[in-house]
């Protein structure tokens, strides 16, 4: 039996590193969906926006991405950061609000940051998170670190002027930045051609002078791959390389959103390209993977949820006579 | 402290502030629109380009969102950036990035990314250049929790808080007032950092405390020179700093002169002279022996010609007028 599976796009991959992409992306899953049990259990409160659908992405751009490489992140981000490597548990303390959370609980859902990974949030404000990315590459450039700073945003953010001002300047500064559109076709509830000049998202970063490819954001291995090849570019030198990953959003916008805005056989249609369940099939039909090999994977997640979710309920409130504090920093030189 | 150097101007302080900070620190360096190949708008920077490099002093695109926030992205991967917005009015493009990311990341990440920004622009009106260049929005920004807000009065002011501004561990927004740029005087030589978290007062005076920061300082100054004809004595507080506040300094004050006249060129309307009057209502309210009083700019869009321009701000005259009817006569 060969190593390498064959996958949808043609192209060879690892067995071990096939299942691993499956193993992250059902992390992703159950963890979106322990949240949004959660939610409903009044324990996560706030704006909680889950990524499911959108797995691959995250999975295949953040494994491309090494040690000592940043990511900036929008406020959908909780995949991101799990795949990154923060704890499961930080995460899930966060979004309970307890100080033992990764960002000691002040952020929340949407602001989940860690310095060890060099996680720069979950921004809440959509295209913020350019600048920033621009910013931590200018640094690294102006330092000779070939280091990337890899940024997530969504369709929506490609009508910021943030975008635009940011494109241009990476491109003008050849700054180290992957820019990863992950376009679910909904600024929140309005359709991208309702909201687009063009609906090719790379004709707009290729009109910087950007090196820009779209690639199919449900298929893991197609994304790691574009995203492989970006990265060897962006730190050959080449400047700034944008990748659109064309997804879709299986659940609402946020936990607020009835979903007025789109059909329910326009969801059920995408879910037939669910990027786990097709990558599962896959690697049965390859007999990379079995039932018994599939549930062995779903109880390791569960028990690292289980244990995170119990690490939260644990987890302590921040005292009340530290309200003010991180509003400034509390060593100054003078 | 050494031989004062020959004479200098604002903008030669600033800009001896940026060559040492340079000079001293790799990490540092100067981005915004025309600061290179132009000189900087207000001249500033003149001359940097060519001892320093386009790296170092790096002219940007017309985009202040993007190299705001870039300044922000860069202090965050280890750099000390002093990013140049032309003016405060200006400064609105870049208002998400200032508010959105520098001043909440520190918060946001539970005390995990500190953000050491500097950011200098000018502000101010007094040049006819009318609504779009001439405001004074420092109190806006001053509302931020987050975030340093200072105004030099003086070119030691000008030199010192940009060192101290550099050593900051977190974002410190400067607010040159455009008509002080041409204006001389001497610094020592040997001037570094100052203390950026204390009023000072700038002339003792026992019957009213003055509060102003900024430009108003020397027009309150000349104001006092005229009421100290009438045996009027002003003392007059230059804030310095505006976030945080330093109240102890003007409370003191007003504690010994029982009266308080606050001036201020930005308008009146949820200005930061209404903060300065509520916390001495608040805090020396029974040692007041009138209620405090306010003299700020015009509630209009900074208008083009001289004499409107004119009367839409606080002159010398208009404060000590201000100051006479808050002083009774047998004073």
């Amino acid at each position: 039996m060969s190593n390498l599976i064959e996958t949808p796009a043609l192209s060879k991959v690892d067995r071990t590193h096939a299942v691993e992409c499956l193993k992250q992306m059902l992390r992703i899953r159950r963890l979106e969906e322990r949240c949004a049990e959660l939610y409903s259990a009044t324990k996560i409160r706030g704006f909680l926006h889950l990524y499911n659908g959108e797995e691959a992405v995250a999975a295949g751009v953040v494994q491309a991405l090494g040690p000592d490489d940043a990511i900036v992140a929008t406020y959908r981000e909780h995949g991101h950061a799990l795949v990154r490597g923060m704890s499961a548990r930080a995460i899930m303390a966060e979004l309970y609000g307890k100080q033992e959370g990764c960002s000691r609980g002040r952020g929340g859902s949407m602001h989940l940051f860690d310095a060890q990974t060099r996680f720069y949030g979950g921004n809440a404000i959509v295209g913020g998170g350019l600048p920033i990315a621009a910013g931590l590459a200018l640094a690294d450039k102006m330092r000779g670190q070939n280091r990337v700073s890899c940024c997530f945003f969504g369709d929506g953010a490609v009508a910021e002027g943030e975008f635009h001002e940011c494109l241009n300047l990476a491109t003008v500064w050849r700054l180290p930045v992957l820019f990863v559109c992950e376009n679910n076709l909904y600024a929140m509830g309005t359709r991208l051609d309702l909201a687009q000049s063009t609906t090719d998202v790379t004709k707009k970063a290729a009109a910087y002078g950007i090196a820009a490819e779209a690639v199919d954001g449900m298929d893991v291995f197609a994304v790691e791959a574009a995203a492989r090849k970006a990265i060897a570019k962006i730190r050959g030198g080449e400047g700034p390389y944008f990748l659109e990953c064309k997804t879709y959003r299986f659940r609402a916008h946020s936990m607020y959103d009835p979903e007025l805005y789109r059909s329910k056989t326009e969801v059920e249609e995408w879910k037939k390209r669910d990027p786990i369940s097709s990558l599962m099939s896959l690697l049965k039909q390859e007999g990379a993977f079995d039932d018994s090999a599939m549930d062995e994977m779903e109880r390791d997640v569960a028990r690292e949820l289980d244990d995170a979710v119990a690490f939260a309920e644990a987890g302590t409130w921040e005292s009340l006579s530290d309200l003010e504090r991180f509003v400034y920093s509390e060593r100054r030189p003078l | 402290m050494s031989t004062a150097a020959a004479p200098l101007t604002y903008r030669d302080a600033i800009r001896e502030a940026i060559r040492e900070a340079m000079r001293k620190d790799d990490r540092v360096f100067l981005m915004g629109e025309d600061v290179g190949r132009y000189g900087g708008c207000f001249a500033v920077s003149k001359g940097l380009l060519e001892e320093f490099g386009p790296e170092r002093i790096r002219d940007t695109p017309m985009s202040e969102s993007a190299f705001v926030g870039a300044g922000i992205g860069a202090a965050l991967g280890g750099m000390r950036p002093i990013v140049e917005i032309m003016t405060v009015n200006f400064s609105l493009l870049a208002l998400d990035q200032i508010m959105n990311n520098a001043a909440t990341f520190l918060h946001m990440s539970g005390g995990q990314f500190n953000v050491p920004l500097v950011v200098r622009m000018a502000t101010g009106g007094g040049r006819q250049v009318a609504a779009q260049h001439s405001h004074s929005l420092e109190g806006w920004f001053a509302h931020i929790p987050g975030i340093r807000i200072v105004a030099p009065a003086t070119l030691e002011d000008a030199r010192g808080m940009l060192a101290t501004a550099l050593e900051d561990p977190d974002p410190v927004l400067i607010f040159e007032h455009a008509g002080l740029y041409n204006m001389k005087g001497q610094l020592p030589a040997d001037g570094g950092p100052v203390d950026i978290d204390h009023a000072r007062i700038r002339r003792a005076g026992r019957d009213v405390t003055i509060v102003t920061y900024g430009a108003m300082v020397w027009r309150s100054l000349e104001a006092a020179e005229s009421l100290s004809k009438k045996s009027i004595e002003a003392e007059i507080i230059d804030l310095r700093t505006l976030r945080p506040l330093d109240e102890v300094t003007f409370l003191e004050s007003v504690r010994r002169t029982h009266r308080a006249l606050v001036v201020d060129e930005a308008w009146r309307s949820g200005g930061i002279s209404a903060e300065i009057s509520s916390r001495i209502q608040e805090k020396a309210f029974y040692d007041l022996d009138g209620p405090v009083q306010r003299l700020c700019g015009a509630e209009v869009p900074t208008p083009y010609p001289k004499h409107l321009e004119g009367a839409a701000f606080p002159q010398a005259a208009t404060i000590a007028a201000a100051v006479e009817a808050l002083v009774p006569a047998h004073v």
